[in-house]
């Protein structure tokens, strides 16, 4: 059995790491976060000069050609630094929707662009409260244009296409729904800004208005391309997620060496002591459920969907769990500005929703797992 | 990333798989397969007497404490050729249940600290089942806290006498010997005066009674001790090194890989998919579909920490703290889904009868056994403490009793 990173992987992450250690500071998030800029524009670049943007793009669309076992290596280390770029909805969600439905003059067209950073992608799925569902999609498409509203869309703001889902019939199944490609910088389409709890990732209202769109793969298979799509960025964001936990942890642990209280390091209280074994313990748990997925992503298996579920709810848990108690351990300070440990409870707290909540995936994960015993 | 085995580890499980499909007691295999929780018990025969045969047919066959040296009893195997035997030994090795502690603790005490003569002697026999071992270190007034033990070790000529009460000891009954760590000076602070001995659980003055626990059971014993006489050579480490002696033991119980402990998972799920709620199945209701997703990603979550813990002895390293989760997670769950499966039972949830319709009383006795769980081999809030000292690098608790003598430390609270 060889459950683990290769050599090679864990030398990309170390890479990764190191990078983003010098180039993504607290101090670089912030300057997002103060609404300073809309995303850090010098990192974005950065991350494709090292190959990053495009490593698990075909060498024949420009990228790096490695797969997606380096992709989630350095997922992690994204989400480890918060970096305040349009990683996830570029890199998982707008590439993966490209790679698995893409025609060869889409992926000519924009899957170079994405290993280059020129181009930034996103998915327009959402219409307001709710989970993914082919019910709540209204966004109607027909004779090659879209005309509805989404919302949240991430990082819509500074997209230049989107992946769109859209209401191609009416007969209530998921073959209603198709996906579109729409070139955002062409015109049809208004950008809202929408305030959100994670300022370092921006979110948007997206109001077409007779936008011209080409169909994303075959029309009335959007509903299964996404829900492909969204498997994928769910072992991918649990990276992300694993990589913000573990970042949380050591904060946590820091401070509670350092802080004296009452004479002693606060660290040496059973108190602190069991929140932040507990703290540990959730972010293992999320890890080893994470490299499940990797593996079955990594190998398009068909345990892959009930392992997205599981890696998305254990690593969804354990980033809020940490964050939130880094906060704790942190006590007064923790709640100030100044301090980090905001940034990641405003992270750990948005990346749990983007893909659908929770609740959605835990029922995604009883549902699949029923499917597999009946089987 | 893969989840083959080497071809080296291949030809290991070939032959492991192939041995035990000839000689396993296939007539137990159904018995074996149903119990997942709790203690062992077979209908017709008695456990430790069947274990006892599958243990000296393993031994004979080089198939016993594998990866001890051949010269004690063991085959030389590699820690992942151990793990490949468990996997393939199955459901039957449950039936090693009442080897276990000589095994994974005094065996390993004895291998370290014991002299080639004692090695010689009692290792073999332990491995093979013949001589059952026990471990007498617990006692009414120090469990966590262990280097507080009161049982007192006396030195009179070349032997020492013993007096003093032990508890928690499993199969003191039918153990031939047991690993003791007493007190043999009480003018020191608590670690620096223990001493570590082996002794026959035949000697004269050794008394075993049953505890009968809160879940009605009797699993566990107490073992008194009234002037029983052991021999120095009996002794392991030095006189005063007990503490040190015993970090060997209780670390071999830590290192379990590849043992999977039992979550209650698998039931819960099958009973929710089973269970008729007036609106329908239980695996329907969101409130129960939430619960058993958690618990479910728990379950998979140390599946594949284990699973992680494999490849490194696969490797040839040594594998991360991760492992030291699993019994933390699974203790307290095995509670939590006990208490919700009768919750999801209504009144008729209280009651324990086999008859019951409800899976026979199955999660009554999940709950009325779970507290032990979370206190046996290390109780949850030690746990905690080792994964934030040893894991985490967390300081250690202030110890108020660390320099004073032991016999000046407060007995009681107030």
């Amino acid at each position: 059995m060889n459950f683990d990173f290769s050599d090679d992987q864990k030398q990309l992450r170390d890479q990764a790491r190191k990078f983003l250690g010098e180039r993504c500071s607290p101090k670089a998030v912030r300057t997002v976060l103060d609404g300073k800029a809309p995303y850090d524009k010098e990192l974005w670049k950065g991350l494709a000069e090292m190959g990053f943007l495009g490593v698990a793009i075909p060498e024949e669309f420009g990228g790096a050609g490695a797969g997606h076992l380096e992709l989630c290596v350095i997922a992690e280390e994204v989400g480890r630094a918060n970096a305040p770029v349009p990683f996830s909805s570029t890199v998982y969600l707008a590439a993966e929707a490209l790679l698995i439905a893409g025609s060869d003059a889409q992926k000519t067209k924009w899957l170079p662009a994405i290993a280059s950073g020129e181009a930034i992608g996103t998915l327009a799925l959402f219409e307001g409260t709710g989970n993914p569902s082919p019910k709540n999609i209204k966004l109607a498409a027909s004779g090659g244009v879209l005309n509805g509203v989404k919302k949240p869309v991430p990082d819509g703001a500074i997209a230049d296409f989107a992946v769109v889902a859209a209401r191609t019939g009416s007969s209530g199944r998921e073959s209603d729904i198709s996906l579109f490609l729409v070139d955002l910088k062409a015109g049809g389409v208004e950008a809202r800004s929408l305030s959100n709890l994670d300022p370092t990732r921006g979110q948007v209202e997206l109001t077409f208005g007779n936008c011209k769109a080409e169909p994303l793969g075959t029309v009335g298979e959007g509903w299964s391309i996404l829900t492909q799509v969204l498997d994928r960025a769910a072992v991918l964001t649990a990276f992300e997620q694993v990589g913000g936990a573990d970042r949380a942890l050591e904060m946590g642990r820091d401070y509670a060496l350092d802080r004296i209280a009452f004479g002693r390091p606060i660290g040496s209280f059973q108190a602190i002591k069991h929140m932040l074994a507990d703290m540990y313990v959730s972010a293992t748990l999320a890890r080893s459920n994470c490299y499940y997925g990797a593996w079955a992503l990594s190998t398009n298996a068909s345990e892959l969907s009930e392992a997205a579920a599981a890696a998305r709810i254990s690593a969804t848990q354990a980033f809020q769990h940490c964050a939130k108690n880094n906060i704790q351990v942190h006590g007064g300070m923790g709640f100030t500005w100044e301090f980090d440990c905001h940034m990641y409870y405003r992270r750990a707290n948005a990346l749990a929703l983007g893909l659908g909540s929770l609740s959605y995936w835990e029922d995604q994960l009883i549902d699949r797992m029923r499917k597999k015993n009946a089987a | 990333m893969n989840f083959d085995d080497t071809p080296q580890e291949a030809e290991f499980r070939g032959l492991a798989r192939t041995w035990v499909d000839a000689n396993a007691p296939k007539e137990f295999e159904e018995e074996l397969s149903k119990s997942s929780l709790g203690r062992i018990r077979l209908a017709k025969r008695d456990m430790v007497e069947v274990g006892k045969d599958w243990q000296k047919k393993k031994s004979e066959a080089g198939w016993a404490c594998l990866h001890w040296p051949k010269e004690y009893g063991g085959r030389g195997a590699t820690p992942i050729e151990r793990v490949i035997w468990q996997q393939e030994e199955g459901v039957y090795g449950k039936l090693t249940q009442p080897f276990q502690i000589g095994e994974g603790m005094c065996g390993p005490t004895v291998m370290a600290w014991g002299s080639e003569e004692a090695k010689r002697r009692y290792l073999p026999k332990l491995a093979s089942g013949e001589e059952i071992w026990c471990q007498l270190f617990s006692e009414p007034s120090a469990g966590s806290d262990v280097a507080g033990l009161r049982t007192r070790a006396e030195k009179k000529g070349d032997s020492w006498v013993v007096n003093g009460q032990k508890i928690w000891t499993s199969g003191a009954h039918y153990s031939d010997y047991g690993l003791l760590i007493a007190r043999t000076d009480p003018n020191v602070p608590k670690h620096k005066g223990l001493t570590m001995f082996f002794l026959s659980m035949k000697s004269p003055g050794v008394e075993v009674r049953p505890i009968k626990q809160a879940n009605g059971m009797q699993e566990f014993n107490e073992v008194y001790f009234t002037d029983v006489v052991i021999p120095d050579s009996q002794r392991l480490g030095a006189v005063g090194d007990g503490w040190n002696v015993s970090l060997t033991t209780l670390m071999n119980e830590r290192m379990s890989i590849g043992s999977r402990l039992a979550t209650g998972v698998p039931e819960m799920f099958e009973f929710c998919s089973n269970l008729m709620l007036e609106d329908g199945l239980a695996i329907d209701d969101p409130a129960v579909r939430s619960k058993l997703a958690s618990w479910a990603v728990k379950s998979n979550g140390l599946k594949y920490t284990s699973y992680r813990a494999i490849s490194a002895l696969s490797k040839g390293e040594r594998p991360g703290p991760e492992n030291s989760i699993g019994k933390l997670v699974s203790g307290m769950m095995l509670q939590d889904i006990a208490a919700y499966a009768m919750d999801l039972q209504g009144a008729a949830g209280v009651l324990t009868g086999v008859d019951e319709e409800t899976v026979h009383g199955q999660f009554q006795q999940m709950l009325l056994s779970s507290p032990s769980m979370r206190i046996a081999g290390g109780t949850d809030e030690i746990l905690r403490n080792i994964i934030a000292e040893r894991v985490l690098g967390l300081p250690g608790d202030i110890r108020v009793d660390k320099d004073v003598p032991y016999n000046k430390i407060p007995t009681k609270g107030r």
